[in-house]
């Protein structure tokens, strides 16, 4: 009698805790079902229904008139190239800092960590690096968009940590036989590292993507934007109309009847990317992480 | 004696001199490679720690940092006396103790939940669509929210204005400001915040369990007096790093919901500098306002390691 009603007990609670995490799912996903939804449906459609999980009467007007928009190429353009050379330069670069900072027998290690981590703590903030970056000349050009964010301590004490958990043997062997540094970092370190170098790409390939404080600060054409100014561009042209009218429902005239659609278009065209590479990635930046947390 | 001793230094600095030059021929590759990442911290990162003299002077773009005049404590003078300046430290807090208070606990309970779940193939589908929205930018979810409390289309005020009250501009309202924008940084963040907790958990002894199992322990006083503990430390430690980071706010998630009408509670610290220094192109006053920040920040952060650390000693 006993053992059944526990049997009971443990099955409610495990009832209870599925659908509350199901719930809390709903509610992380339902957002994105809805943009992606309504970026396919009609106007009218929306109006009607804007709480929509599916798209409701099908139409792709609203892409057509974004893909016809010059800014979002080029902005997508942007993004794209300052992703790819951030990510490939930023990895080089941890991967050479972290790998001597990760032994023992390197002299005034502990002085080069905490000129790291002091990086961490303090920071000369937005006017210093303002002027750092327009003494540079660098102001309005791609490398403003990349530099800024190139190199953090977090990513590099990540790396670092998980140079120490490779056994020493491995290096030691291939030592014996005569093999240089470089040697043993690219052909052995680097391949027992793919998890943290995974995680460390993905984090900047989504801080790259998705940054939009160094284009607000450090870009001025609207040539060079990337990807977030011209998104950004395109609600707050729609929302700041909306501002100046003081939120009056009654002035909506055709354009902004096309606006709205069109916002659910850009955002979906703008976080695909995301979408489509996260969950392949997700397994690795968890061990990446969990590595990283256990020890730094 | 005596001479022995002088004799034999020469020769002591020689063979030291020698250890080194063995010592560097031998791993030069080491430092080589460190010469890319510490250039640019020199530069990207200490070069504008030295640019703080900014604050101190009456500066001017054209002039530059040798051409400006000095000031001293002038611009901080003002600073104090301005009231703008306590409206946004006083912002800052305001919202980072909101954020503590609703987003800190929300990772725990949400982790506690899955570490109960034991089907594998749910756990890693869920844990995948939670971590999701930490990789969303700030613009979108800042457009997200904007399309969804707009007055005219939005869906939440579709169904205010079906039960027949008027439209609420909630984005124009000051009242509303720190609800949503908490609320965009909970959604977005308490996925994530998991991870640590769930690692956390996963190094406590599974033995606990059973007897507690076998002692007839329900799963409620499982989590109570296994889990909780487990990860108590973790939860200590991660709140005074959340308290020693209360002047951080974020620059995007403000500066994307906010507008003109919500300055008033919305205005922060990283939205402030930006405002008067680039677009009213203060720079010394921004500059100064900024090294508040950093150095008010600096001291709590660092108290707060020591503190953590402190913490982590006792209970491990």
């Amino acid at each position: 009698m006993t053992s059944r009603v526990k049997r009971v007990k443990l099955e409610l609670f495990d009832v209870v805790n599925y659908t509350l995490i199901v719930i809390a799912c709903a509610i992380m996903l339902y957002p994105f079902v809805n943009v992606i939804s309504v970026s396919f449906s009609s106007y009218a459609a929306y109006v009607e229904n804007p709480l929509m999980i599916w798209p409701h009467d099908f139409d792709m007007s609203a892409y057509k008139e974004i893909m016809g928009h010059r800014v979002l190429w080029t902005s997508y353009r942007n993004t794209i190239i300052v992703t790819t050379v951030g990510v490939a330069v930023g990895i080089l670069l941890y991967i050479l800092t972290a790998y001597p900072l990760s032994k023992t027998v390197l002299k005034g290690r502990k002085i080069l960590m905490v000129l790291v981590i002091f990086t961490m703590l303090f920071n000369g903030g937005l006017i210093p690096n303002f002027y750092l970056m327009r003494s540079l000349g660098l102001l309005d050009t791609y490398a403003a968009l990349i530099l800024p964010s190139l190199f953090s301590g977090f990513s590099l004490i990540l790396m670092k940590s998980y140079f120490e958990s490779i056994p020493e043997e491995l290096e030691e062997a291939a030592r014996i036989d005569g093999a240089s540094d470089p040697y043993i970092l690219f052909r052995i370190v680097v391949p027992l590292s793919k998890p943290i170098i995974a995680t460390l790409c993905l984090f900047a390939a989504v801080g790259y993507w998705n940054n939009f404080f160094n284009g607000i600060v450090y870009i001025r054409s609207v040539d060079k934007w990337p990807l977030m100014l011209f998104l950004r561009e395109i609600i707050e042209g729609a929302s700041m109309k909306e501002i100046a009218s003081g939120g009056n429902v009654a002035e909506t005239g055709g354009e902004q009847v096309m606006k709205e659609t069109l916002k659910y278009a850009t955002l979906t065209i703008v976080m695909i990317p995301i979408l489509l590479v996260y969950p392949f990635l997700q397994k690795y930046f968890v061990k990446g992480i969990m590595l990283g947390s256990v020890k730094g | 004696m005596e001479l022995a001793a002088h004799e034999s230094l020469p020769a002591v600095r020689k063979s030291r001199w020698q250890a080194f030059r063995i010592h560097m021929a031998h791993h030069k590759w080491l430092y080589l490679f460190l010469v890319p990442g510490f250039l640019y911290l020199f530069i990207f990162k200490y070069i504008p720690m030295a640019g703080i003299v900014i604050a101190f002077q009456d500066f001017s773009l054209v002039r530059g940092i040798t051409g400006s005049q000095w000031v001293g404590f002038d611009n901080f003078d003002y600073l104090f006396q301005s009231r703008d300046f306590y409206k946004v430290l006083r912002n800052s807090i305001v919202l980072s103790v909101y954020q503590i208070v609703w987003g800190f606990p929300a990772p725990i309970v949400l982790a506690l939940m899955l570490n109960e779940v034991r089907h594998m193939l749910f756990k890693r589908v869920s844990q995948t669509v939670l971590y999701l929205p930490h990789f969303i930018s700030w613009v979108v979810l800042a457009g997200m929210v904007i399309n969804f409390l707009s007055p005219s289309t939005g869906p939440v005020n579709a169904v205010i204005k079906s039960l027949g009250y008027e439209p609420i501009p909630f984005l124009l309202k000051p009242e509303y400001f720190r609800t949503i924008l908490v609320s965009a940084e909970v959604w977005k963040g308490v996925g994530w915040g998991t991870i640590i907790y769930l690692a956390a958990m996963s190094s406590i002894d599974p033995t606990l369990y059973e007897s507690a199992r076998i002692d007839g322990a329900g799963r409620f006083r499982q989590i109570r007096h296994i889990t909780l503990p487990g990860i108590a430390p973790t939860i200590v430690v991660l709140l005074i790093l959340s308290v020693g980071n209360i002047l951080d706010n974020g620059f995007e998630q403000v500066f994307l919901l906010y507008n003109p009408m919500t300055y008033d509670v919305a205005d922060v610290f990283e939205t402030f500098t930006y405002r008067i220094g680039l677009i009213d192109g203060r720079l010394s006053f921004a500059a100064a306002v900024g090294l508040f920040k950093a150095v008010v920040g600096f001291i709590l952060i660092v108290a707060a390691n020591r503190l953590a650390r402190l913490f982590g000693k006792q209970i491990w």
